[in-house]
């Protein structure tokens, strides 16, 4: 038998690791310190959201989304609402697609307020995550306010979002939102020109246009590429197509234009939101219909139908025609879509979570190739991975 | 799009539902409809989003197969749906599209279908040495083992699962459809006796 010699060193990064954004096992074959291969082994967090949806009624599938990419609630929620609203063949009232497209960019702006300094302090900053987390702080205020909690807001419904925003609020977000873009030129005058930064990330995991598209690429990593591809504007959804925007694109698809583009992304939202505000009017914000949407409480206490269809809502639920559809939406981290499949009863057949992360780090072997060991905590930084999402 | 979809070779239902095509093919046809798909400069389905399968366990063809392709040139969607039985497997489609990889990675692992010509069939989601395929229908919510650290063994131990209460899932469904409009004794209103 002939003998082979191999000069290279396989090492295991995680599944507890800072870097790893979470609990990823990542085999690394390294050569020297140059990495040959790098295979992630993914499903430590698989909690089988998917089987368990199948068992919950549509409206108790809803706070599963919030538990998918934590960072991100909102946007997932909104997936699924579509997805079901679309078997349904409702469509909600104005107010309620206005509100739910200013809370999808207030999600955006916090998942990227926590994508940008996390992969910062990957790569050498502390004081950004500081920053961020405090600016942050601020906008998970106004999830509370409409929603009740902070993260797990399960707020967008099928049908229209569970209540109103507060009396006030939108003055409120109105003054706030002309603070932000300040903190975002603070934010990046720490870090653009940063000359660590730059040396750590430009030329780093470069993903070409045609390997981002047959990667199954979206979001930010499709975009730094350099294709234009942005669901909010190609398939518009709720109220975008009622609100004008850029969708900023990169040159190289590096480390660097990846976040870069995030960066922009926040200005765009924050000028989506403005536009929400001006053209936001009072109404319904959800889907008059107590065969979907319950009635309210108070309604409740005096009439014995409202009690009826409260009682029957949250027992059996609202029966969804037999279907397939899939929905998907420009989450943060790029397209996340629901693939819904109703036998006619009030739970769903299947669902099937399609998951921007899980193509991202699917190209983590094919980005690192070449690359040093220490380039992986940066390149997995800027894919932005979650993996709630990923491992579902 | 419609007429070049039928055009091809395998492709035998196609259906125009809100934005979106489902279309029902031949799975031996596989890779010649996926290239075609791909290369045909009127369609052009250059990304593939999502390879996901549903189990009906009453049916003969068992798994219905769906495969979401999007192209990013002429902004359209599309839902590719296919029939397999139990122990019957398809050809892989990662030299077309190379995200396939780990969707049909996940496929296997969840449903148990396998993929012909797949470079790497591994599970990925569940444990390792997991047995059984978890979103079969007949898969129980609970599952067959749960783990915990044991401290005489110091080590994670694998013990079949115990409910202290047994997993309850109601049938609020309820079997009265309500009244109808028709009252009992109204056709005596109506006749002229």
């Amino acid at each position: 038998m002939k003998e082979v010699e191999l000069n290279t060193t396989t090492i295991n990064f995680g599944p507890q690791h800072p870097a790893a954004h979470g609990v990823l096992r990542l085999v690394v074959e390294l050569e020297g310190e140059v990495v040959q291969r790098a295979e992630p082994h993914i499903g430590l967090l698989h909690r089988g959201t998917e089987k368990l949806i199948e068992y919950k009624t549509y409206l108790q599938a809803v706070p599963y989304f919030d538990r998918l990419d934590y960072v991100s609630p909102m946007c997932q929620e909104h997936a699924f609402a579509l997805a079901t609203e679309n078997l349904l063949g409702i469509n909600v009232p104005e107010r309620a697609k206005y509100i739910r497209v200013i809370f999808a960019e207030i999600t955006r702006i916090l998942n990227h307020l926590l994508n940008i300094p996390a992969y910062a302090a990957d790569i050498g900053a502390v004081t950004p995550f500081l920053w961020c987390f405090e600016e942050r702080e601020k906008l998970l205020e106004f999830h509370e306010a409409v929603s009740g909690a902070r993260f797990h807001a399960a707020y967008f419904r099928p049908g229209g979002v569970h209540q109103d925003m507060p009396e006030g609020m939108e003055e409120k977000l109105f003054e706030h939102f002309k603070t932000l873009p300040k903190f975002i030129d603070d934010l990046e005058s720490l870090l653009t020109n940063n000359r660590i930064l730059r040396q750590r990330s430009v030329d780093i995991g470069i993903i070409s246009k045609s390997e981002a598209i047959e990667w199954g690429c979206s979001g930010p990593v499709l975009r730094s590429a350099g294709v234009a591809w942005d669901l909010r504007r190609s398939q518009p959804y709720d109220a975008y197509d009622q609100v004008d925007f850029e969708v900023p694109v990169g040159k190289k698809g590096d480390c660097f234009d990846r976040y870069l583009v995030r960066i922009e992304e926040m200005r765009q939202s924050i000028s989506i939101i403005n536009q929400c505000l001006n053209k936001i009017k009072p109404g319904p914000i959800s889907i008059e219909d107590n065969k979907i949407t319950p009635p309210k409480r108070n309604q409740m206490k005096k009439s014995m139908e409202a009690l009826i269809h409260h009682f029957k809502l949250f027992t059996e639920g609202y029966r969804v025609p037999a279907g397939q559809v899939y929905s998907a939406v420009e989450a943060p981290k790029g397209e996340f879509g629901v693939y819904l499949v109703s036998d006619g009863s009030s739970k769903p057949y299947r669902c099937k979570i399609r998951a921007p992360g899980f193509a991202h780090l699917q190209t983590l072997d094919h980005l690192s190739k070449g690359h040093l060991m220490a380039d992986i905590a940066a390149i997995l930084g800027s894919l932005d991975i979650v993996f709630g999402e990923i491992d579902r | 799009m419609i007429k070049f979809l039928t055009k091809i070779d395998g492709i035998n239902n196609v259906l125009e539902n809100n934005n979106l095509l489902e279309i029902e093919f031949e799975k031996n046809n596989i890779i010649k409809i996926f290239n075609e798909l791909r290369d045909n400069t009127e369609l052009n389905f250059n990304q593939l989003l999502d390879i996901t399968a549903v189990d009906y366990p009453s049916r003969e063809f068992r798994f219905d197969l769906i495969y979401i392709l999007q192209s990013l040139t002429k902004n359209k969607k599309i839902i590719l749906k296919t029939f397999i039985k139990e122990n019957e497997n398809i050809e892989s489609i990662t030299n077309i599209h190379k995200s396939a990889d780990w969707y049909e990675r996940e496929c296997y692992d969840l449903f148990g279908i396998e993929f012909i010509n797949h470079p790497d069939l591994r599970r990925i989601m569940t444990d390792y040495n997991f047995e059984g395929y978890p979103l079969r229908k007949d898969f129980p919510l609970t599952g067959h083992t749960e783990v915990r650290y044991d401290d005489l063994e110091k080590k994670v131990i694998y013990e079949p699962v115990k409910l202290t209460q047994e997993f309850r899932n109601f049938d609020s469904e309820s079997p009265w459809e309500g009244m109808e409009n028709k009252l009992f004794g109204d056709e005596k209103s109506t006749g002229e006796n």
